[in-house]
């Protein structure tokens, strides 16, 4: 018994590390223009190859992000579930990502007006505060409703609300420069730079350790407040530290890739049922793997379905992930009947 | 005397508003402590708040001589196991993850469990019986299932003492009794001290060394069940003001039928008590007469019928009893019989019976078959 879910857990790894590695590879290779392997295997032992800018300043950027920003979202998602006990929670429906788009594209209009350069640590300090801002309303909404379905209604609500401010502010600043702000505002893993990645991987990196490390309190808050707390669990700093957490990771996604729906939710959920357990100590890397697989998976369609024009992430990481949510409330229903 | 756990002049309540004050509990290590009070009385608000869940308002806790306030969470629930009403939150949990959550306290950065853990968490399951079930589902297991398996992860805790909150309220018969006798074997095997509230006074009175008696704004009790349980203190706890309780037998009743009585009941020796039952289910008033005050009927007698002719225990019955129990009958219409027969000491009853029959009332014969 014992050896077979070690085994189960060993097989779903190599699983999620060979999806990522063949996902990046096909991220790298297909495109408008095709890349073939050899090229990049000889382009990685220092050979001249055609298409060498396409591949390090485009595609291997782009394919990291996904990458990293990926398993960032799964993991905000997984955060959130489990703050909220909640498996329908996560950074989009729960309008955090929507709150940091918003003050997100005020700082860009402000700034691009009188002509500053944005960098990333600006923009990921104020999708911090957006994050924060809607979290904020979320928690006083959880302690009003205690019901799930409301809660999650609240947060698509404040989703709603800021996405509309972003769409006024957008529209308002018509400058040529805030144009890109379009494509970004509807989630986008387009024209990222190794300095993004770089930001973004040192964020998410030392985000994804310390979260690693608050796993096993995390295993006693999911069996519920006042078991963790006999526990000897701090409640309050684990709940405080699991909100900001969850908001650096959102913040950190919608400053570098605008708001991505679905891959919070339907990752973890995924993985739940692959690894068979919700142990937060396999969960944490697990997930962090799968929302990269799922990312990469994306937005490769993204970029191909309808080329040479763009898919939003968005659009399709919701026809894969909502029929999850769909499904996981189906069965929990079901659950609740039989029981 | 030394006493392992103390609770001296403690306030318990939430956000500072004081809900009971000034309670005291004294317990040597090995004994259990019964909470009792009626609903909302305050029972888990002092349980909530010995497991340091709630801050105390006042007052201090100690364990082992030790100020519990000055104890490391670890620490703590190295000393301190719970049992809450509140369910346990599981996913994808099999029953013998659920107790193995108790070793949380024992287990590294990582939450990793040892070959120890694991043999610990193997006896737990043993001791309360669920080893059989230790690959199901933790979320698809009966009531009375979980309970144990809450008791076995709390055990798996290693801990002196252990706070259950009504552990016993869902479970059937059986499992009540199983359940409470785990306690004392751990108790015995352990020197585990064990403090819990219980609905089932009957079983309070039976299992704990201590009862506490809360009623909502105060400590009214605390003492031995021999104290507690004296004859009117219960109806006084509870306010019972419909049916009653006997604290001799541990037995209720439902609230008797008034008026004037319009049956009389020849009983005695336990052959009357579902007469008078089906009587007050009925909804008619009754006499009975004559019983022995140590009689099985009498305490259900006591309860339910509007007057009781009775006599002194092993002493005789006296003529003055007889003429008011033959009075008495004669208001009745009907008559019932519950005797097939009268002993030496029953001969006053059997004159009774003959008077009974002398006056032509209506005799129903209502015998029990053993």
């Amino acid at each position: 018994m014992k050896c077979d879910k070690k085994i189960r857990y060993l097989l779903a790894f190599c699983l999620l590390l060979a999806g990522t590695l063949i996902f990046i590879v096909l991220n790298v290779c297909i495109g408008t223009v095709a890349i073939p392997l050899e090229d990049i295997l000889a382009s990685i032992q220092g050979y001249a190859i055609q298409n060498e800018r396409i591949l390090w300043d485009i595609r291997m950027p782009r394919a990291v992000a996904a990458l990293v920003l990926g398993g960032a979202l799964a993991l905000a998602g997984y955060l959130l579930q489990t703050f909220f006990h909640n498996p329908i929670a996560g950074p989009f429906v729960l309008g955090i990502s929507s709150g940091a788009k918003m003050v997100v594209a005020l700082v860009m209009v402000f700034l691009m007006g009188r002509a500053f350069t944005v960098s990333s640590a600006i923009l990921i300090l104020a999708a911090f505060i957006g994050a924060m801002l809607s979290m904020g309303f979320v928690l006083v909404m959880s302690h009003k409703v205690n019901n799930m379905s409301m809660l999650v209604v609240a947060g698509v609500m404040i989703g709603y609300i800021c996405s509309a401010v972003t769409e006024l502010i957008v529209n308002f600043a018509s400058d040529a420069e805030i144009v890109n702000l379009h494509n970004w505002s509807k989630g986008s893993f387009s024209g990222m730079t190794w300095d993004h990645v770089a930001v973004m991987t040192g964020v998410v990196a030392v985000t994804g350790i310390i979260i690693f490390l608050l796993a096993k309190p995390l295993s006693a808050y999911q069996s519920g407040e006042s078991y963790a707390q006999n526990m000897g669990v701090n409640i309050r700093l684990l709940r405080m530290a699991l909100v900001v957490l969850s908001s650096i990771l959102s913040a950190c996604i919608v400053a570098f890739a605008g708001p991505i729906s679905f891959v919070g939710i339907a990752v973890p959920h995924l993985i739940r049922n692959l690894l068979g357990t919700a142990k937060p100590i396999l969960m944490i890397p697990a997930c962090f793997l799968g929302g990269s697989v799922f990312c990469l998976f994306c937005d490769l369609l993204a970029r191909t379905l309808s080329a040479p024009t763009e898919l939003s992430i968005s659009t399709v990481t919701a026809i894969f992930g909502a029929p999850v949510v769909i499904w996981i409330m189906v069965r929990r229903n079901r659950e609740k009947m039989a029981a | 005397m030394k006493y392992y756990f103390r609770a001296e002049k403690m306030s318990v309540g939430y956000q500072k508003h004081p809900l009971i004050e000034n309670i005291e509990i004294a317990l040597q290590k090995g004994e259990i402590l019964t909470l009792i009070g009626p609903n909302g009385a305050g029972k888990s608000t002092i349980l909530k708040s010995i497991a340091r869940e709630l801050a105390l308002i006042c007052g201090t806790v100690y364990i082992d001589e030790k100020q519990m306030e000055t104890m490391s969470g670890q620490e703590l629930s190295k000393n301190l196991a719970v049992v809450f009403t509140e369910k346990l939150r599981s996913e994808m949990m099999t029953c013998e993850d659920v107790v193995a959550t108790g070793r949380y306290p024992y287990t590294g950065r990582f939450g990793i469990l040892s070959p120890k853990d694991h043999q610990v968490v193997k006896e737990a399951m043993e001791s309360v019986h669920v080893t059989a079930i230790k690959d199901q589902d933790f979320n698809r297991i009966s009531d009375g299932q979980r309970q144990r398996v809450m008791l076995a992860r709390a055990i798996a805790q290693e801990p002196e003492i252990i706070i259950l909150d009504e552990p016993t309220s869902y479970l059937d018969i059986r499992y009540k009794l199983e359940f409470l006798s785990v306690l004392q074997e751990m108790r015995k095997k352990k020197g585990l001290t064990v403090i819990m509230s219980l609905h089932e006074l009957e079983l309070a009175e039976k299992v704990s060394d201590k009862i506490l008696c809360v009623n909502g704004r105060y400590v009214d009790r605390f003492g031995k069940p021999e104290e507690i349980f004296v004859p009117g203190y219960i109806a006084e706890l509870f306010s019972l003001s419909s049916g009653s309780y006997d604290e001799i037998n541990g037995n209720m009743e439902l609230p008797a039928i008034k008026g004037d009585a319009e049956v009389f009941v020849i009983a005695g020796g336990g052959t009357g008590r579902n007469v008078y039952r089906r009587l007050q289910r009925n909804g008619i008033p009754f006499a009975t007469g004559i019983l022995f005050q140590n009689d099985l009927d009498y305490p259900a007698a006591k309860a339910l019928a509007t007057e009781v002719i009775c006599a002194e225990s092993f002493e005789p019955v006296t003529d003055r009893q007889l003429e008011l129990a033959k009075q008495r009958l004669q208001t009745c219409d009907n008559v019932i019989c519950t005797k097939d027969s009268f002993g030496t000491f029953e001969s006053a009853n059997q004159e009774l019976f003959e008077y009974a029959k002398q006056c032509k009332k209506q005799i129903e014969l209502s015998y029990q078959n053993e």
